[in-house]
């Protein structure tokens, strides 16, 4: 097991490279016109033999890279190839698994394995016995006349890995496939992929998975590409040699679990990237410091569980404990650090003083604490109550704020934004916000902070 | 058994097919309507098939014109506010434009007519299957359009693979809504007689429509209760042979994931399905299929390249929006200097009079029936036992034609000596005031349990019950049904202010009486000059009414 930080290897003109990208970026244009990088600088190859995994959280553009390799969507720089051919349109050489499944409901689970090879011309007595055969290999037989709608999660992305393989892809690309499923479906088919991978004669060559869960990645991958956060870039490429089947209660397996979380959790090192932590008061904008996607009540549950397992615990074993995805444990993580109420040290989480004071006081209290350090740290909650402060009666509307917003994110992204410092502005009673008319007020029943 | 029924279907179609074009030639008697109640299964015959070709017609259109908004770039900008304004257009304004131009169209034979009647009856039921389709494109799920790109459908598998499919519930139900409007102007168009230019003859088209009017000329009770009789067995059997079953067929098309807890179900359907028709259909149908997937190969795959030389993109959008400009402009001086030379542009303030007079009675008539049909909706949608009975006969009631009733109204005016300039809103809201109720009652039916229950356990007294529960939760519906209730009056306007008895003809001051005169006489400019500006009465409400409730009901009241 290496770890090297340079995902830059030039592979082209090498045979067994299936799919090149070399220095793709990606920006969607911001409300107010200006771009919004989602990719920064991404090369990375795919080669015949080995399974490769797209790791990051939401926002690292793990999704929009899998979609530019797939064809669908256009680079704004940068190349993609498929055997050395750019692409200008959807990829030739490959077949996709969706995270929602995108089965057709109106065609039976027949029908819809054999769409692909019906738009690739195959006919009549062949069609049939290759979907058959797709079919039984995934487990499916028995269901060949049912629809979509009849069959649990599990099946139903039997189907779509059915569909997908049917054709005989060179590369499989997986978007998020587990994540729909419950853990032990989830566990059972991605065994059964890996089955499938390592038998004789399996046509397809490579296999690329885009996913959020780090056992996931450990389980499957050769090399695991960890992706950082907005905008999504390669910041550490694993290679994963130990061999298959791997055992989660490995201890180099932990080990190497562990080290991811700390990369996903850590600072990257490079700006203008944001990772959150503790800010310092008074430090950094709403737009390069967003706030996490977290309800304070979540965030005080976690800090409580921090303190009953005696302040500093193992990430992922918090997750276990939970039973929390990545994506659901670490936005409460990143508010935790954001409001200086926790740190990550090295994949662990520490409570820190403020955080024991937090979680000990009563309601009112740490509702005041919480307003204290929101309106210190929490940049878009301080620009929202500041503004408030400066106006005679008090009163702004929401069309100020979004207007700001916008010049860092997009339309969805600045409503999000704004909804969590309402939630958490609310909780403070530091102002509060008029959904009928989009009106802020500072909130003067009490004033809750101690001046 | 289903099978030689289907034989004797398609048998009846093609006789009434080829008796569509009947030759009338100058100097011979016209082709009278009869009164004779052996002549009304034919007539009722006629009407249907008509009802169902201008159907035909508009799914293909809704098809077509929906996919070239949806797919083509530039051609949507223009596309979607063309049918916007389409959709705003009193129906009726159509008539005498397309009789004219059918008629021109083939001078010695009643086709022409004919397809005039269908060409209303299409523009009735087009626009709003169009608006569904196109809808219904734009918001298809990104996952499917992605895998339709990814797995390499052709243009045409994923048409029909994945377009037309995943809009069908949309579609059918828009179809059924349609045909449930369109029967009032079927009769309209049947009803109205041209007087053909050159041989001096009155022409009309037979069908249920003209069957009632000949009846009201000669001042028959018993045969107008014929035609009503015979319109609701058309209306009921349409619903039960063609639409439950096309619903019940269609349900499988739901994008949910998650099977729905009550389907629609048809005895029909089930029949159907028993019989041997699906598998000799299939039969049928699937070389037919191949050797399309085959043909339309060459169309290639439903993928666009991604990228694409922006100079070449420019040059098209500035040649593209050249000729729209100058096509627009061109249609716009025409029309004005036309407008100018027959009418005069000093007409207008006199037809915004009129204007207005029809909207009063719009208004009046809206406030009247939703002050009689909420609290009855309310009541039968609260009551699932009510509901399930009461749903298909409003639907009913709501699909007659209104037209029909107009006799008897205005008999009623005449003994009492009601002028039409009221009687008016009583013709005007016997079609549209059931569209308030068929809403209230589904918006009521599904106001959640829990809530209801809520209700009688924190003791809210009747007051409150209906300020802070139902009220609020049947809002959201009672928008939607306003306004179609809205535009069913300001076109029912047109026929209801100018009705006629037998000798006696009643009259009142407003906009579809001037445009019903203009379309008597013949009279475009005028007819034009009525159109526009009930068309603008129309889209002005709607913009700043009812838009704005429904951006209200959305924001705070959906459940």
């Amino acid at each position: 097991m290496t770890t090297h930080a340079d995902p830059d290897e030039g592979t082209s003109g090498d045979p067994a490279t299936i799919i090149e990208v070399s220095h793709v970026t990606k920006s969607f244009v911001s409300p107010d016109g200006s771009p919004l990088p989602v990719l920064d600088d991404i090369s990375l190859d795919l080669r015949e033999g080995e399974i490769v995994a797209l790791l990051g959280r939401s926002g690292s553009g793990k999704s929009t890279l899998l979609r530019c390799i797939a064809g669908l969507i256009a680079p704004t720089d940068g190349t993609i190839s498929y055997r050395g051919q750019a692409l200008n349109g959807a990829n030739p050489g490959v077949a996709m698994v969706f995270q929602s499944f995108a089965l057709l409901p109106w065609l039976t689970v027949q029908q819809n394995v054999e769409l692909g090879l019906e738009a690739l011309g195959v006919e009549g007595d062949e069609r049939r016995r290759r979907a058959e055969r797709a079919i039984d290999a995934i487990g499916l037989d028995g269901f060949e006349s049912a629809y979509p709608k009849e069959l649990s999660g599990g099946m139903r992305q039997r189907v779509g890995f059915a569909r997908a393989l049917v054709v005989e892809p060179d590369a499989l690309l997986m978007d998020e496939p587990f994540s729909a499923l419950d853990v032990l479906t989830a566990q059972n088919l991605r065994a059964e992929l890996l089955r499938l991978w390592r038998e004789k004669g399996f046509p397809t060559k490579a296999m690329l998975i885009v996913t959020h869960n780090i056992e996931e990645a450990v389980i499957l991958a050769d090399r695991i590409f960890v992706l950082g956060a907005n905008p999504g870039r390669i910041r550490t490429v694993i290679e994963c040699t130990f061999p298959q089947p791997r055992d989660r209660h490995d201890d180099t397996f932990q080990a190497l679990v562990d080290q991811i979380y700390g990369l996903m959790t850590g600072r990257d090192t490079r700006p203008p990237a944001h990772i959150w932590t503790v800010a310092t008061p008074g430090e950094g904008s709403p737009t390069d410091t967003p706030l996490p996607q977290a309800s304070v009540g979540g965030m005080s549950g976690l800090l409580e569980i921090l303190v009953a397992h005696g302040g500093r615990e193992d990430l992922p074993k918090l997750a276990h404990d939970l039973t929390f995805e990545v994506d659901d444990l670490l936005p409460l993580v990143d508010a935790a650090q954001l409001l200086g109420l926790a740190d990550v040290d090295d994949a662990d989480l520490e409570i820190t003083d403020e955080g024991r004071i937090f979680v000990a006081a009563d309601i009112l209290e740490s509702k005041q604490i919480f307003a204290l350090e929101a309106r210190e740290r929490a940049p878009l909650v301080r620009a929202i109550y500041k503004a408030l402060e400066t106006t005679k009666d008090g009163n702004l509307g929401e069309g100020f704020f979004l207007d700001l917003l916008r010049r860092g994110f997009s339309e969805d992204e600045a409503r999000q934004q704004l909804k969590i410092a309402v939630d958490w502005g609310r909780y403070g009673e530091l102002f509060d916000f008029d959904g009928n008319t989009g009106q802020f007020t500072l909130d003067h029943r009490h004033d809750p902070v101690p001046t | 058994m289903v099978g030689a029924g289907v034989i004797a279907l398609l048998y009846a179609v093609v006789r009434l097919g080829q008796s569509m074009a009947v030759n009338f030639t100058p100097g011979r008697t016209p082709v009278a309507i009869s009164t004779d109640i052996a002549d009304v299964p034919y007539y009722a015959a006629r009407s249907l098939l008509r009802m169902f070709l201008a159907l035909g017609l508009s799914t293909a259109f809704a098809l077509v014109y929906g996919t070239a908004a949806a797919r083509l770039r530039r051609a949507e900008k223009v596309l979607v506010p063309i049918l916007d304004i389409l959709q705003s257009i009193p129906i009726l304004v159509f008539l005498p434009i397309a009789l004219t131009f059918f008629i021109t169209l083939f001078p010695d034979n009643l086709l022409g007519l004919e397809l005039a009647a269908i060409f209303v009856i299409f523009t009735s039921q087009a626009w709003n299957m169009t608006f569904s389709f196109y809808h219904s494109l734009i918001s298809q799920p990104t996952e499917l359009d992605e895998a339709a790109r990814m797995y390499r459908l052709t243009k045409w598998q994923r048409f029909w693979k994945l377009d037309v499919p995943s809009s069908m519930i949309g579609l059918v139900w828009n179809m059924m809504m349609s045909m449930g409007g369109g029967w009032f102007f079927l009769t309209a168009a049947e009803a109205v007689t041209v007087f053909v230019k050159g041989h001096g003859l009155a022409e009309s088209l037979p069908g249920m429509g003209s069957y009632m009017a000949a009846a009201v000329a000669h001042g028959s009770y018993v045969q107008v209760s014929i035609a009503i009789v015979v319109m609701v067995v058309l209306v009921v059997g349409t619903n039960f042979f063609f639409f439950r079953p096309l619903v019940a067929w269609s349900d499988k098309f739901r994008l949910e994931s998650s099977e729905s807890a009550d389907k629609p179900r048809s005895i029909v359907l089930d029949l159907l399905r028993r019989s041997s028709v699906p598998r000799l259909a299939g039969r049928v149908s699937r070389p037919v299929g191949r050797m399309l997937d085959r043909a339309t190969r060459p169309f290639g795959l439903a993928e666009y390249p991604l990228r694409t030389d922006p100079r070449r993109r420019h040059l098209g959008d500035v040649l593209f929006w050249g000729a729209i400009v100058g096509a627009a402009a061109t249609v716009a001086v025409i029309g004005l200097a036309y407008l100018n030379a027959h009418l005069g542009f000093d007409r207008f303030p006199g037809l915004i009079g009129f204007g207005l007079a029809t909207f009063a009675r719009v208004v009046v008539l809206i406030v009247l029936a939703t002050l009689l049909w909420v609290p009855v909706g309310v009541k039968i949608g609260m009551s699932p036992r009510l509901a399930r009975y009461a749903q298909p006969i409003v639907q009913v009631l709501a699909s007659f034609p209104a037209i029909l009733l107009f006799p008897f109204a205005t008999l009623v005016f005449i003994d009492l000596g009601i002028p039409l300039d009221y009687g008016a809103i009583v013709l005007m809201m016997l079609g549209a005031q059931w569209y308030i109720l068929f809403n209230v009652i589904a918006g009521a039916s599904s106001i959640p349990n829990d809530l209801r229950e809520m209700m009688v356990s924190m003791r809210l007294t009747r007051g409150q019950r209906w300020r802070k529960v139902i009220l609020p939760a049947v809002f959201p519906a009672y928008v939607t049904g306003g306004i179609t209730a809205a535009g069913g009056a300001w076109n029912a306007s047109i026929v209801a202010e100018l009705v006629s008895w037998h000798h006696h003809t009643l009259d009142a001051y407003g906009l579809g009486n001037y445009i019903a005169t203009a379309s008597a006489q013949g009279k475009f400019a005028l007819l034009i000059a009525g159109g526009i500006v009930m068309s603008a009465f129309v889209v002005i409400v709607n913009r700043l009414f009812w838009r704005r409730l429904y951006r209200v009901a959305e924001r705070r009241f959906t459940l």
